[in-house]
Parts: C-alpha cells; sequence; structure tokens
C-alpha cells in the first residue's frame, strides 16, 4: 500500500514535523531536480486555480513533468465516467496523483483504486489537508516554535474546515484557542469535547477585538453570506468581523495574521503593510510544503 | 372459519433460528438487511403482534437457517434487544445475544448528501463509535456521522 495524503489524520506528529523540515530545505533551496524522471497527476473535477497552480509549480521545481485536466467539462467524466475508471486510466500514466473533487470522500475512495500515492488537494466540505500543513509550516516559520502558542481562530468556526483541521492537527502541541465568532457560527461541540479530552485549553468571544492583544498566531477566515437566513444580520457580522490596522496598536510584537484566503471585506486592505500581515507568504509556503508533500510520499525524503 | 381468539398464533418450527422482540418499526429493515427476500426457506413474519414489554413487537421464524454472528450483528442496531433463539426439534437449545459488529459494509446509506457513495457505485463503509450514550456510525469515506434515527438500507442485489 503507498502513503496517502487524505486527511490531516493521516500523518503523525512525527510526519507533520518532517514534512515541515522538509519544506524548510526547499524553501531554501527552490528547484532541486529529484523528480526529473517522474510525472504527476493534477486531477481537479472542480476549478481551484490557486490550489492547482501551487501543486503544479511545486511539481515543476521538482523537476517532475504534470499532467491533468483543471476541470471535469471537458473530460470524459462529463459523458459519465465512473471516479473509478477515470482514476485506473490516469493510474497507468503517472507516478502520483493529486486530486480536487466537490464529492467529500472521493479522494480516499481515489486512493483505494489506485497503486500509486494519491494528496486530497480538497474534496467537498471535508478535507484540505496540504491547506492545514501550510498553516503549520507558516505558524512554525514565523512563530520559531509550534508549542504553547495562543492561536485566535476568527470567523466561521461552524462551517470552516480549515479550521476545524487546524484544531485538530494543533492539539499534537499544546495550545491555547480562542474562538471568535458570531453566535450562529461557533466551534461545533464535538471540536470543543475534542479538546476537553486532550486537556487543551480554549476561550470563546464575539469580539475580535476583546483578544487580539493577547494572541500569537490571528486566523481569520471568509464568513459567508449564504451561511445566513437573514441577509441583515449577515451584514452585522459581516462589519463586526472586519480587521483594521488601527486595532494593532497593542498586539504582541510576535503576532502573526493568517488566512487561507481569498479575502473578501473581513482584513482591511491597510493591514497589508503591517508586520503582522503573513497572508501572502503563507501563499507562497504552500508551494514548499507541496514540495515537501510529493517528495515524501514518492519515497524521495 | 371464525376464530375467538384473537391473538395470531405463529407456528413453532421444528429446526432454524427465531427472532423475537424485534422493534415493530424496525421489522422490515431487518428482513431487508437478512436478505430474506432472496431465501427459499419456509419463512414466517409476525408484524405488530402484541407484546407485554414492548407493545408492539415483530417476530420472524426462519426454518432450516443458523445465522452466523456477523450477518445477525448487522441487525444490532435497529432491532439491540431483539433475542435470537436456535430451535432444534421444536426446543430452544441456544440463545444469542447480539452485540454491535465494530464495522459495517455496504449495509447503510451514508446521510451525507455529498459523500461519494451517494453519488457513485462504491460499498458504504462505517465504523462504529460511541459517543456519550448514543452509537454513531462514522463513514470512512467522507468522514461524518450518521446517527441510528437516519439509517437508510441500501438495497441489496
Amino acid at each position: 500500500m503507498p502513503k496517502n495524503l487524505i486527511s490531516i489524520h493521516d500523518f503523525s506528529k512525527k510526519e507533520i514535523l518532517h514534512i515541515v523540515d522538509i519544506a524548510e530545505d526547499f524553501e531554501k533551496n527552490k528547484s532541486q531536480n529529484i523528480l526529473n524522471d517522474k510525472v504527476v497527476a493534477c486531477i481537479f473535477f472542480e476549478p481551484s486555480t490557486r490550489t492547482r497552480l501551487s501543486f503544479e509549480t511545486a511539481a515543476n521545481r521538482l523537476g517532475a513533468r504534470v499532467i491533468g485536466f483543471a476541470d471535469a467539462a471537458n473530460t470524459s467524466i462529463a459523458k459519465g465516467e465512473s471516479l473509478k475508471d477515470t482514476i485506473k486510466m490516469v493510474s497507468n500514466y503517472v507516478d502520483i496523483i493529486v486530486i480536487r473533487h466537490p464529492l467529500e470522500g472521493a479522494a480516499r475512495y481515489a486512493s483505494e483504486v489506485t497503486p500509486v500515492p494519491v494528496i486530497n488537494a480538497g474534496d467537498g466540505a471535508n478535507q484540505h489537508p496540504t491547506q492545514t500543513m501550510l498553516d503549520i509550516y507558516s505558524i512554525n516559520k514565523t512563530q520559531g516554535r509550534l508549542d504553547d502558542l495562543t492561536i485566535n481562530l476568527v470567523g466561521d468556526l461552524k462551517y470552516g474546515r480549515t479550521v476545524h483541521s487546524l484544531l485538530q492537527a494543533m492539539s499534537y502541541f499544546s495550545p491555547h484557542f480562542i474562538f471568535t465568532s458570531p453566535e450562529e457560527l461557533k466551534m461545533p461541540l464535538e471540536y470543543k469535547r475534542f479538546l476537553k479530552d486532550q486537556g487543551i485549553s480554549y476561550t470563546e468571544t464575539r469580539q475580535l477585538s476583546e483578544y487580539l492583544d493577547s494572541t500569537d498566531i490571528l486566523y481569520m477566515t471568509r464568513v459567508q453570506q449564504e451561511r445566513f437566513n437573514d441577509p441583515i444580520e449577515y451584514e452585522n457580522v459581516k462589519n463586526v468581523y472586519r480587521l483594521e490596522a488601527s486595532m494593532l496598536s497593542n498586539v504582541r510584537d510576535n503576532l502573526k495574521i493568517l488566512h487561507p484566503l481569498p479575502r473578501v471585506n473581513e482584513i482591511a486592505a491597510d493591514v497589508d503593510d503591517t508586520p503582522y500581515a503573513y497572508y501572502f507568504k503563507q501563499a507562497e509556503n504552500g508551494m514548499y510544503v507541496r514540495m515537501a508533500i510529493i517528495a515524501y510520499l514518492l519515497g524521495y525524503r | 372459519m371464525e376464530q375467538k381468539d384473537k391473538h395470531l398464533k405463529v407456528t413453532a418450527i421444528k429446526n432454524g433460528t427465531v427472532l423475537d422482540h424485534i422493534p415493530a418499526e424496525s421489522l422490515f429493515k431487518v428482513i431487508d438487511i437478512l436478505n430474506l427476500s432472496k431465501r427459499s426457506n419456509q419463512i414466517t413474519i409476525g408484524s405488530n403482534l402484541d407484546s407485554r414489554s414492548m407493545g408492539k413487537k415483530g417476530i420472524i421464524k426462519i426454518s432450516e437457517h443458523f445465522f452466523e454472528d456477523e450477518e445477525i450483528g448487522e441487525i444490532a442496531l435497529i432491532a439491540p434487544n431483539a433475542t435470537i433463539n436456535i430451535i432444534r426439534d421444536y426446543e430452544v437449545v441456544e440463545k444469542k445475544i447480539i452485540s454491535i459488529p465494530e464495522s459495517f459494509v455496504g449495509i447503510f446509506r451514508c446521510m451525507n448528501p455529498m459523500c461519494v457513495t451517494n453519488h457513485q457505485d462504491i460499498p458504504t463503509k462505517f465504523t462504529t463509535v460511541r459517543e456519550r450514550d448514543e452509537v454513531l456510525l462514522l463513514c470512512h469515506y467522507c468522514e461524518k456521522t450518521t446517527d441510528t434515527r437516519n439509517l437508510k438500507i441500501v438495497s441489496k442485489k
């Protein structure tokens, strides 16, 4: 059985630290021709330009070649081909598969019908483990450590898959969490129970300003309009969770602001010029982390 | 023929299995899960029978068939208190207790409409998890849980 990365649970603490280590090396030395006899498939059953470009660049920087599609519309899937058949066909050609699919569990299933390693680049609302890995990499890089940090998660904590995966992965490193969200989008009970079972402390608030000054990592997420039944409520919430440079006058020196992007209006443009903004660099880090994951799963690192 | 006795008498069987104390509302699901419609054995089914302990219950008597433990375990979630009587020569020779298996393959549907198993021809796979007093099925694919109130059976081929 090849090693896959389908869910963040597939990686142990040791493996997470290993990926962070080799991603650091790739950041120092951005082009390493270790996979020049390999072919990587990037098969995207729904469009996601940001993630696809990051993966394809990562593969190219490792010297591998890339095949695939960016959208299922012009492929035989549109003719009714099953996911299994598509995966079987692609497996004949490549050494590793990167898959994005709108259905939850599609990547896990793909990994069961192919002999090559599979990386999940997002399966609907379920998992997006390379995002979690790049978040962890960014936290480690900006703080110089992963242990004992105060992580403030802001925005849609109910449906946001990135915050749930990050919460679970960071639970290895004895963090303290702050959950900042509107009443409608609070962190679900199951995750709070999980933290309690792990002996990890958390605090909840509805005010973004309340804990800004005692935060090491401020993880902002988008509050999506479609989550609200009442449009007026959305308008209220949208403005409450807007971070502006003026709110950052008393924050810790080491504070860094992360965001999985794309942002809409939850971070004002004037924050970009503060030393705390890290979201663009965070996106760049995704490439090094994806290089690390591809190399690791193919047994090269 | 007039019958004064209002109780339906379900006839005894010589050799086989009697599943008793099935919740009345789960009887037909049990029939589905055990795939009884495909069997050629003599089967007697009683639905909505009066029961002192349950109000209404279901009962199934299957002649000349003895289930494997795994097979019977599949009904554990919808009929947890059912009793399994093994009959030989009209006598109950063994009573079995149903225990909930650790996993279920290809029996129940995942209640998440976006789960890949609801869109592609893939047998469902669940792990049994216990949370507080509740038994939940954790989907191997979409990683969401299905509770026992929302169990739907995948129709067997």
